[in-house]
């Protein structure tokens, strides 16, 4: 069976990737030095959020994989995303 | 006349299954941590400012860069530059050391101030506390357990590729333990905002 082999990713990506993590961690912990309230937490999961996708689709190459492993991702979070929904609609509303 | 089967994208693929049972086993321990937040807002505010945001922060650097190390021993073995490789392989396995050092440093001076699972200086200290402190230990220990068997599975695949079982042409063990430490690194990105900086 012949196997479908990615192209090398450059160097030069890694590296601006690596960067724009960097970059986020410092807005991350600037922002959590001002007290916003409720936003905090939500600005902190943004950014969280914003750096798991580079790490997804970059450092774990997501971007050059088939769809199968793309829809097996939207599975996933949907699961997660319904764990947590229904974890909410409990204890907010007992 | 010798026929190999071989199927990289299926083992690449059973990795990233296995990946979405871990993110749900840490996703449980998030749930109670925003369970817990809503219920104990203030406290965990006041939990979380005991923790050293320079050590969170430290190795927060440390694992970005050791995720970036092991992305780019991939392209290295693509590129069939095998010294290349190895070198990011042991710079990675470095970096690992690196964290759970720093971890060790952490935990001992909370331990020594008398914060630990079951302390009595926690206990008085009141219920919304000692929840976040159980599910910080927890959490990180758990994270810090991966980063034992991510370091592990690099230095094994990094003897291999030394001892060309793994190569330019075949490389999916590295390409999947990657993946592994790739893992470590995501929970770490949750795991980092949600402990150490919670105002």
């Amino acid at each position: 069976m012949s196997e479908e082999k990615h192209a090398p990713v450059p160097y030069r990506t890694f590296i601006n990737i690596w960067l724009a993590l960097i970059g986020l961690t410092v807005v991350t912990v600037v922002v959590s030095r001002f007290d916003l309230g409720a936003l905090n937490i939500w600005v902190a999961l943004l950014v969280a959020s914003v750096k798991s996708s580079l790490v997804i689709f970059f450092f774990m190459h997501l971007r050059q994989e088939s769809k199968l492993f793309k829809i097996g991702l939207l599975v996933m979070l949907t699961i997660l995303a319904i764990f947590i929904g229904m974890t909410f609609f409990d204890v907010l509303y007992r | 006349m010798s026929i190999e089967h071989r199927d990289d994208t299926g083992a690449r693929f059973g990795m990233w299954l296995f990946l979405y049972t871990e993110v749900i086993l840490f996703s449980g321990l998030f749930i109670i941590y925003a369970v817990s937040l809503t219920n104990y807002p203030a406290e965990f505010s006041q939990a979380s400012n005991k923790l050293n945001v320079y050590f969170g922060g430290a190795n927060t650097i440390v694992l970005l860069t050791s995720s970036l190390t092991i992305a780019l021993a991939i392209s290295a073995i693509q590129m069939g530059r095998k010294k290349q490789c190895l070198q990011l392989c042991w710079v990675t396995i470095a970096l690992a050391i690196v964290f759970l050092i720093n971890k060790y440093f952490e935990w001992s001076a909370e331990i020594s101030h008398g914060i630990y699972p079951g302390s009595e200086h926690l206990a008085e200290m009141g219920a919304g506390i000692t929840v976040f402190f159980n599910l910080y230990y927890f959490t990180a220990g758990l994270h810090g357990l991966h980063v034992l068997i991510g370091a592990t599975l690099i230095a094994v695949v990094a003897v291999m590729t030394a001892k060309d079982k793994v190569t330019s042409d075949r490389y999916t063990l590295l390409e999947n333990s990657a993946l592994y430490w790739h893992l470590v690194d995501l929970v770490w990105i949750f795991l980092f905002p949600l402990y150490y900086l919670i105002l």
